[in-house]
């Protein structure tokens, strides 16, 4: 007799080539909206970056795994973005002044 | 009685978790280094951004100067490269440590952790050689790191157009141009090397199995870093 024991003791493995196929279709549609629209400056530069975050988040949430990590190593990588925004606001403010 | 195992489309650590933080350290290491990363390549973007948006001259026109059809494609190649590099760590995890294995009833092959991790190595390799074509033709063209060389034919058309080529900012724009992408590509440059060091030292000799391929993991941690502040940077340099 032949028994079965599932070792699930992980998580499910994300479809990596579907993951892909958005980062292909959301590059294509990036650079489209960045030549072929005629949205004003300001709307482009917010719809493009917003484009290059969900990508950067893709990437990150399920190639790097950060989705299925324990939440005191998605703070390790998070910590730097609070500090980040500081530093280009100061510098920014101090450009402004 | 026998026991069979059943492991597919189930993701295991790499190797057992050390007290503290919970992982192993290699992998604790890594993220510890990409957080340090992290705050370097935000303090080259948060320069070009106060840079940028604190002259009041025109900067260069998206495409005027630099070729993004061609950093297009590079940029989907280091996204494949990203995908590969993912399917080489599931594959080990699989424990499929071969090359290629034909599957019955299929015409495409099983691909194990040495083809994926080569096709990897192939595509960041690419990467590379095409971001050095670019920056050969670019610095042929009369674009350096201080700006449009006088008498280049960039110069001409700059003088010709100041508006679309930003001539009055073009030191700013090729100092923060040269800056950020030849960073960028160090590290890609540094992770190819990894990882042929990695391939001809531990994947052929075939040293990783699915209870310990933690090298796989923290060079797929890296090399996944490396992709995202791409697609940050490809979307900050070229196409605003």
């Amino acid at each position: 007799m032949t028994s079965t024991t599932p070792t699930i003791t992980g998580h499910k493995r994300p479809n990596y080539i579907l993951i892909w196929l958005y980062l292909f279709v959301l590059t294509v549609v990036e650079v489209s909206a960045a030549f072929l629209s005629h949205i004003p400056k300001k709307w482009l530069i917010l719809i493009l970056l917003f484009f290059a975050v969900w990508k950067a988040l893709l990437v990150a949430l399920f190639f790097m795994h950060l989705k299925f990590e324990r939440w005191r190593l998605r703070i390790i990588f998070m910590i730097p973005l609070p500090l980040a925004a500081i530093l280009v606001t100061a510098a920014i403010m101090e450009k402004v002044w | 009685m026998t026991q069979a195992t059943q492991t597919v489309d189930v993701m295991r650590p790499p190797f057992p978790a050390e007290p503290g933080a919970g992982v192993y350290s290699n992998k604790l290491g890594m993220w510890v280094f990409l957080a340090s990363d992290v705050m370097f390549f935000t303090a080259l973007i948060g320069s070009y951004i106060v840079l940028r948006f604190g002259v009041t001259e025109p900067w260069a026109k998206p495409g005027a100067v630099l070729n993004v059809p061609l950093t297009a494609v590079n940029t989907f190649l280091l996204i494949c490269s990203s995908v590969s590099m993912v399917k080489a760590y599931a594959a080990i995890a699989d424990g499929k440590k071969y090359f290629l294995r034909a599957v019955p009833g299929k015409l495409l092959r099983d691909g194990g952790l040495k083809f994926w991790l080569l096709v990897t190595m192939i595509c960041g390799a690419a990467f590379v050689g095409v971001q050095l074509v670019e920056y050969i033709k670019l610095v042929g063209h009369g674009f350096t790191p201080s700006g449009f060389r006088e008498g280049s034919l960039l110069a001409e058309h700059a003088a010709a157009d100041p508006v679309k080529y930003g001539a009055a900012a073009a030191g700013m724009y090729g100092s923060t141009f040269f800056t950020m992408t030849g960073f960028h590509g160090f590290h890609v440059t540094c992770g190819v090397i990894s990882m042929t060091y990695l391939y001809f030292t531990k994947v052929l000799p075939e040293k990783y199995s699915p209870q310990d391929y933690r090298g796989i993991e923290v060079i797929g941690l890296y090399w996944h870093f490396v992709d995202l502040v791409w697609i940050i940077l490809f979307t900050i340099v070229y196409l605003i």
